[in-house]
């Protein structure tokens, strides 16, 4: 059943201030949309429970993007047309700019927001794993004050985030430090464009020794579409490091993969065929990181 | 559908002032802000060559220029286009003539049942106006998010290549 417009109210105050106000009169009152490209499907398909929006679109508080030489800071409103048509997030965060690239299509991305990806939480947003693997900080700003928080447990489960209701998200902070790593990722789905993810992957990694004795000296691995939440595979992470890429690790990631996800059925793929993709993605990953020289 | 005047009543009381301007020409309505982008064009400017094919931003059938970007009709609320320059495709055709765009899709069979059509001449014009010599790779880019149900794309990339060499060279 479609949405009958008259049953909703949206307003759009024009500058954060106003909206952060708003948000304090009326905790979890008001919903926020940004480019709508994920409230507007919701709402089309008289399935959007909120009945009271507030526009943050454009604001131009959430549009900068500010660089300084320990971090670069992108306002939750900036779209994915800005980021990977970013120079310095495309060469220094490479993950995050093709996962730009890779969702939805150009119309999607020239409204789709990086703030709007994290808050909509879904487990198959491509950004998702970038952002865990960078060890993303949010700015969280509320009528209280601005508070910053890491990303990597900002998620708690399927759609459930540390946001309070009167808090939006302002900022996104990545350090400048992953220059001499091995950036990999990889969406696997039915098409690039516009097709959810099946699974999705987004790896950092660089060794240290000699080319022969090389072993790995760092290592994230984030994957998307296989758990509730975008998840960081830690356990492996730990593992993985000072181990030279030999065929017994490899083979021991994969095993390890599989018991760290918890990959469903659904309309896009299947529980089993995600697990199989997820392990030959990661093992890919490690064989590059292993011919890579990209060595401390 | 018809509403009762009761209805029509209360259901008026929450419609705002919005002033935007459509293919050159500024216009003032009285919408509701959640109403859809794609239903004010259609239902209360009479554009209808915008169409609607999915209504979740998918297909690009709904696709326009604002303020010269592309984006999808159908997933913004009336009251986000206020003051924006929205370019439809009756905006398009240069008077009665048609554009290098149009007349390029109509010579290569870009265009079959049409519904795709409008939508793909728009992000057409959107690719062109950012790389006026786009690649092939670019124009596969460029329309990735409009879906063609007909063609089988070919000849829309085809068209999309001559439109580029003639207005290029013109």
């Amino acid at each position: 059943m479609r949405s009958d417009p008259a049953d909703y109210e949206l307003i759009a105050p024009g500058n954060l201030q106003a909206v952060v106000a708003l948000l304090a009169d009326e905790p979890g009152k008001w919903l926020p949309i940004a480019g709508g490209t994920d409230v507007m499907v919701l709402y089309a398909a008289g399935k959007l429970p909120a009945r009271k929006l507030v526009s943050i679109w454009n604001l131009p508080e959430l549009r900068s993007i500010e660089i300084s030489p320990e971090e670069i800071r992108i306002g939750a409103g900036c779209t994915y047309t800005e980021l990977h048509e970013h120079e310095i997030i495309a060469r220094e965060f490479p993950l995050l700019a093709s996962a730009a690239r890779w969702t939805g299509g150009i119309a999607n991305q020239n409204r789709g927001t990086l703030g709007g990806n994290i808050v909509n939480a879904s487990p198959a947003a491509d950004s998702l794993p970038a952002l865990l693997v960078y060890e993303a900080d949010l700015i969280l700003v509320s009528g209280r004050g601005e508070r910053r928080v890491p990303y990597l447990d900002f998620h708690t489960g399927y759609k459930k985030m540390k946001l309070q209701p009167d808090e939006l998200i302002r900022t996104v902070c990545l350090g400048r430090r992953f220059s001499n790593y091995l950036h990999y990722a990889r969406k696997v789905g039915a098409r690039e464009a516009q097709a959810l993810s099946k699974v999705c992957v987004a790896a950092l990694g660089r060794l240290r020794g000699s080319v022969a004795g090389a072993v790995i000296d760092d290592v994230r691995i984030a994957l998307g579409s296989v758990a509730p939440v975008p998840l960081r595979l830690t356990e492996l992470e730990r593992i993985a490091k000072g181990k030279p890429v030999e065929p017994q690790l490899v083979q021991l990631t994969r095993k390890m993969t599989r018991a760290a996800i918890q990959p469903i059925d659904d309309i896009r793929s299947t529980a089993r065929y995600r697990s199989a993709v997820a392990g030959n993605l990661i093992a890919e990953f490690l064989e590059q990181l292993r011919g890579s020289g990209k060595t401390v | 559908m018809s509403h009762s005047s009761e209805n029509r009543g209360k259901d008026d009381r929450g419609k705002r002032e919005l002033s935007l301007t459509v293919n050159g020409k500024p216009e003032t309505l009285r919408v509701f802000p959640m109403e859809r982008l794609l239903d004010v064009l259609r239902g209360e400017l009479g554009l209808t060559g915008t169409k609607e094919g999915c209504g979740e931003g998918e297909c690009g059938s709904c696709s326009v220029l604002m303020n010269g970007e592309l984006v999808n009709s159908c997933l913004i609320p009336a009251l986000q286009a206020a003051g924006t320059n929205l370019t439809t495709i009756e905006g398009i055709a240069e008077g009665p003539q048609l554009s290098a765009l149009q007349a390029a899709f109509l010579e290569c069979g870009g265009a079959q049942c049409g519904i795709c059509t409008p939508g793909m001449i728009l992000a057409s014009c959107h690719l062109l106006n950012k790389k006026p010599e786009p690649t092939e790779e670019d124009i596969r880019e460029g329309l990735s998010g409009n879906l063609c149900r007909c063609t089988g794309y070919r000849q829309i990339f085809e068209a999309v290549v001559q439109a580029a060499r003639r207005r290029v060279s013109a």
